[in-house]
């Protein structure tokens, strides 16, 4: 089992998909709403994910398929 | 003795011990680290402070680590110089450069870097990590080679020889990750949670971004112990912006200078603007953005404490600029010609970034200002190679210097 601590980011039509209640369905993985804010053509959701790893990744990719950005929760970590 | 006590959530206030940790485990909100405030109070003053080393540890009583486990590499004390030539430019009354290039891997990041790797070594690591294309990873590899650390320092595999060289020549591992930008950022962020390493800026972040405040306590010092009234420095995940400003709310706080209020004016290049862009369209809802700009070391697209740095630019009613890129190469040539300073893209920004704020009425060109610039113009010589002076050609006769001299008397000499 792994967990993993992520960030999606909405905008557009995103906003207005059941995106985290379909990733749960589709995938094998549960996930855990920490932090959110919504407006309405743009949000982000603060959220953990559990899981096998392979079955996050799977997961986490779809997610990005529909349009979220999907990023570590501690921002970007790589510097120029 | 650090007065460090523990590490507390930036959003539901918990508290945590002083471990490697950077996200609260309830809410997932950043950490940050407390101190004993009475303690530091009954301790700290200006002599006590004065009487130091000319580094940032002079003010290790404010700092997260325990003596025995400082690596120093005398880091900061770097020159505050009034800069009355670029005043008059831009017609300003009180101008104030902080030179952080004259920094041991000449930038700023090696204040950071100095205290997460204290830190780290108290904290029982044996290896730094990091992923950075320039300044985050020189500093790492040289203050693990100052304290027989090992470093591995992640990199994008199409990165320029040149740029690996500021790291390299400190013989650190260097491991080039064949994968997107987003592949290396979520790798890494994988192998901090996995491995037992100190990751600078990201399981031991709490106490690398301390490091940060030094700028305020150095800037005030020099000023004779007094805050300026405007500070302009350059953002990208908006740390440094928002520990320059805590750093004189301290000082004010411990009675080591007056109550003052500090305009806080955030800078950015307009290729990488999620903050600036979001202090415009008046919300701390920060939109990650894809970089596109020179101010390589500025290009963070998703920033960490994006909004740490919109409240403190509210909170005191600063604001937030963005820059161009030419705008960036004629703030580097700005401060060169007229200062004698010669700055990486981020200095060019932060020379821009002022211009553009008092443009802007953003800041009182009456009121004394500082600028922080924060790391050295040969990181970038790229962005302004090919805007330099050009040497004139000549045979070396005295007559052929003269021929040149009537062609061009005032790229010759001064006055004939
Ligand atoms: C030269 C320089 N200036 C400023 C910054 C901004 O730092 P921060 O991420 O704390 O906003 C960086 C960091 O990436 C940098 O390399
Ligand atoms: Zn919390």
């Amino acid at each position: 089992m792994a967990r993993r601590r992520v960030r999606f980011t909405f905008e557009g039509d995103s906003v207005t998909e059941p995106v985290i209640y379909l990733v749960g369905h589709e995938f094998d993985v549960v996930t855990n709403i920490r932090m959110a804010d919504v407006e309405h053509d743009f949000g982000w959701v603060v959220l953990e994910v559990d899981g096998d790893h392979d079955e996050i990744d799977r997961a986490l990719a779809w997610v990005a398929s529909k349009g979220v950005r999907v990023d570590p929760v501690a921002g970007d970590v790589v510097e120029s | 003795m650090t007065y460090a006590t523990s590490l507390a959530c930036r959003e539901c206030g918990r508290e945590f011990p002083l471990d490697p940790l950077h996200v609260c485990d309830f809410c997932f909100g950043p950490l940050e680290v407390a101190y004993d405030h009475d303690g530091i109070q009954s301790k700290i003053s200006r002599e006590r402070i004065e009487s130091g080393p000319r580094s940032i540890w002079r003010y290790k009583d404010l700092l997260p680590v325990d003596d025995d486990f400082i690596v120093d590499l005398n880091v900061g004390m770097t020159p505050l110089l009034r800069a009355d030539r670029l005043a008059e430019q831009l017609g300003m009354r009180e101008l104030w450069i902080k030179n952080d290039t004259c920094n041991p891997s000449w930038s700023f990041k090696d204040r950071v870097v100095a205290v997460a790797s204290s830190r780290a070594r108290q904290l029982g690591f044996k290896t730094l990590a990091c992923a950075s294309t320039g300044n985050l990873a020189n500093s790492v590899s040289a203050h693990a080679a100052r304290a027989g650390m090992d470093a591995i320092v992640f990199i994008p595999h199409d990165l320029e020889a040149g740029k690996v060289l500021g790291s390299a020549v400190y013989n650190p591992t260097i491991v080039a990750v064949n994968g997107s930008y987003d592949d290396v950022n979520r790798l890494c962020s994988e192998l901090a949670d996995n491995r037992h390493w100190a990751f600078v800026n990201i399981n031991v972040r709490p106490y690398y971004a301390e490091g940060s405040r030094t700028l305020a306590y150095e800037v005030a010092e020099q000023l004779g112990w007094r805050a300026p009234r405007q500070v302009v420095a350059p953002m990208a995940s908006g740390s440094l912006f928002t520990k320059i400003h805590k750093g004189f709310q301290e000082f004010q706080r411990y009675g080591l200078i007056e109550e003052t209020p500090v305009r806080m004016i955030g800078a950015q290049a307009e290729g990488c603007s999620p903050i600036t862009s979001a202090w415009r369209n008046e919300t701390t809802n920060i939109r990650p953005v894809k970089p596109n700009t020179i101010a390589k070391s500025l290009a963070i697209g998703n920033p960490a404490d994006g909004y740490y740095a919109l409240k403190t630019m509210k909170r005191t009613d600063g604001g937030a600029t963005a820059v161009t890129d030419p705008e960036v190469v004629e703030g580097i040539q700005m401060l060169a010609e007229y200062e004698g300073v010669f700055a990486e893209t981020a200095g060019g920004v932060t020379i821009a970034g002022l211009r553009q704020a008092i443009a802007n009425e953003q800041i009182d060109p009456n009121e004394s200002t500082v600028a922080f610039i924060t790391g050295g113009g040969l990181k970038t010589s790229d962005a302004v190679v090919d805007h330099v002076t050009q040497a004139i050609p000549i045979e070396g006769t005295l007559q052929s210097f003269e021929a040149a001299f009537a062609e061009a008397p005032e790229a010759v000499g001064v006055g004939g």
